[in-house]
């Protein structure tokens, strides 16, 4: 592994994104909107925006970041560009790694700007370290970036590959405790969501907000990080050099 | 357009200045040696089998590649793809060897020796002909200028701040080629590269290998279009995963007595088709 070479494919991967200014918005303006929706929605019982809120803040990086690196991914085994850069002197781990940096800033700046605009603007409680709150984002963004790499190695087509979302991540969302708390679902789904990643992310965030102990938020960290190197190491396995 | 020669020949001159860092041998002492040794072998393959999706496209391949520009050439799905795939080593190999440079293909120390161009661009239609050539030049750990001088050995400059995805076909294929030139590998590998494009253009791409050739850089070109034969030092004529003929192109319509290389390459066939019969 290089550095030289992750910091290329990350410095790419931004020009790029920066470049697609639609892309862009979606990545740090459309949170900071549906965050003042779910606000207006609940104007009336500002409780139920304080349990939610957090919870939408994990949900954010992680359903972007598999959208944009499943698609993004795809583009580079279908055009050609992944193979070129395997006769070159690149890495598997380069290449993961420089995604991972590239969608791990833009996860910190999405973090900071969806948090302040909570926090700031929308009177959301937050009672844990502000900083945590990046750290839980970028861990659950480079997740997302991870998953997103693994499941585009099984689209062939960009429209393929968008299918991913509802049977990945809509689950999870289902699930993660931001509809209903995660104690009162079923037993048998309870079981579930607590193997399911976002879960913990979600979690974490409302640790956050309802208390300022980091113990337990340490512990969803660690959590989500492990989901996210296990889902880097599938998405390492889907890099090959050599083809049929 | 590629339109003043000498322009493209004084371009590639600031190429080379710019090697690649794992480079051996200087440009001078490769030529020299190349000459020396009368049979240099760049590319070999021995017993090279290829299965793609359970069809068998290549079935005990042996070959010997040598430095100047090479002509691989033969009919859409013969297997060139393929064979140019395993020389840069990422197709996976049924059976057999390919050795590129002296080592085995796809050898992590071939890797900044070779440069690649497949079918497509291969490039990044979203960032500009510069930001891809700066992309591909710092993985190769080159500096910026050789990024600049690979855009002005395909006369792209006046294009260098355009994105790559609003050019024409012929400029985007061109990016392509930039990349593969990128700091003057000992090999270079192009799959059609000439596809498509204008006469004019065309000529002078094939100036630009043969000028790279020159310089020391083995160069090996495939081509569906027979009329490219005449360009190439030394050609090898495919057929369903076979190489029917090989040698200078003279040499083959010598042999077939034949007055081009189309005509050859169908008695070639005709009297294979014979003997099988």
């Amino acid at each position: 592994m290089s550095p030289r070479v992750t910091l290329a494919i990350a410095a790419r991967v931004l020009t790029q994104l920066r470049r697609d200014h639609r892309t862009l918005a979606m990545l740090l303006v459309l949170p900071c909107l549906l965050q003042a929706l779910l606000w207006w929605i609940f104007e009336d019982t500002p409780l139920v925006f304080d349990r939610i809120g957090p919870a939408l803040l994990a949900v954010f990086p992680f359903f972007v970041m598999f959208l944009v690196t499943s698609i993004t991914t795809l583009r580079e085994r279908a055009s050609g560009t992944l193979e070129r850069l395997f006769t070159l002197p690149m890495g598997r781990l380069d290449f993961l790694a420089g995604y991972a940096v590239a969608f791990g800033a833009v996860a910190a700046v999405q973090a900071a700007l969806a948090a302040g605009v909570a926090v700031g603007l929308l009177d959301l409680d937050l009672r844990g370290p502000a900083v945590l709150l990046g750290v839980v984002c970028v861990a659950d963004a480079v997740l997302g970036s991870a998953l997103g790499l693994f499941v585009s190695a099984f689209a062939r087509t960009e429209f393929q590959a968008v299918q991913f979302l509802p049977a990945v991540v809509v689950p999870q969302i289902l699930l993660c405790g931001l509809i209903v708390p995660r104690e009162r679902l079923p037993q048998v789904l309870e079981a579930v969501a607590q193997v399911l990643p976002l879960t913990w992310a979600v979690d974490a965030m409302e640790q956050l907000a309802t208390t300022t102990r980091t113990g337990e938020v340490w512990r969803d960290i660690g959590i989500v990080l492990a989901f996210a190197l296990a889902a880097l190491a599938l998405g390492a396995a889907t890099l090959r050099r050599r083809t049929d | 357009m590629l339109d003043a020669v000498g322009t493209i020949h004084s371009a590639v001159d600031s190429v080379l200045l710019v090697s690649r860092p794992l480079r051996t041998p200087a440009p001078e002492a490769h030529i020299q040696h190349m000459m020396n040794s009368a049979r240099a072998v760049v590319v070999s393959t021995s017993g090279l089998r290829v299965v793609r999706g359970g069809r068998t496209v290549i079935d005990g391949l042996d070959l010997e590649i040598g430095p100047g520009v090479t002509g691989l050439l033969g009919p859409s799905g013969c297997g060139k793809s393929t064979l140019l795939r395993s020389i840069v080593g990422v197709q996976r190999l049924a059976a057999g060897e390919v050795r590129v440079l002296g080592e085995p293909a796809g050898s992590a120390s071939l890797r900044s020796r070779i440069g690649y161009q497949t079918q497509s661009p291969s490039t990044y239609d979203d960032l500009t002909v510069a930001e891809n050539l700066r992309f591909f030049a710092r993985v190769l750990g080159l500096p910026p200028d050789a990024a600049d001088a690979a855009i002005a050995a395909v006369d792209l400059t006046a294009h260098a701040d355009a994105v790559a995805g609003r050019l024409s076909g012929g400029q985007r294929s061109r990016v392509g080629l930039a990349v593969a030139l990128l700091g003057s590998p000992d090999l270079l590998v192009l799959d059609e590269p000439t596809v498509g494009l204008d006469p004019v253009l065309r000529r002078d791409l094939w100036r630009l290998f043969h000028r790279v050739a020159a310089d020391g850089t083995a160069v090996l070109v495939s081509s569906h279009v027979m009329d490219e034969a005449e360009r190439c030092d030394a050609l090898l004529l495919m057929r369903e995963g076979r190489i029917i003929e090989r040698g200078t192109p003279a040499a083959i319509k010598a042999a077939r007595g034949a007055d081009d290389i189309e005509s050859a390459f169908l008695r070639t066939v005709e009297r294979d088709e014979d003997g099988a019969a």
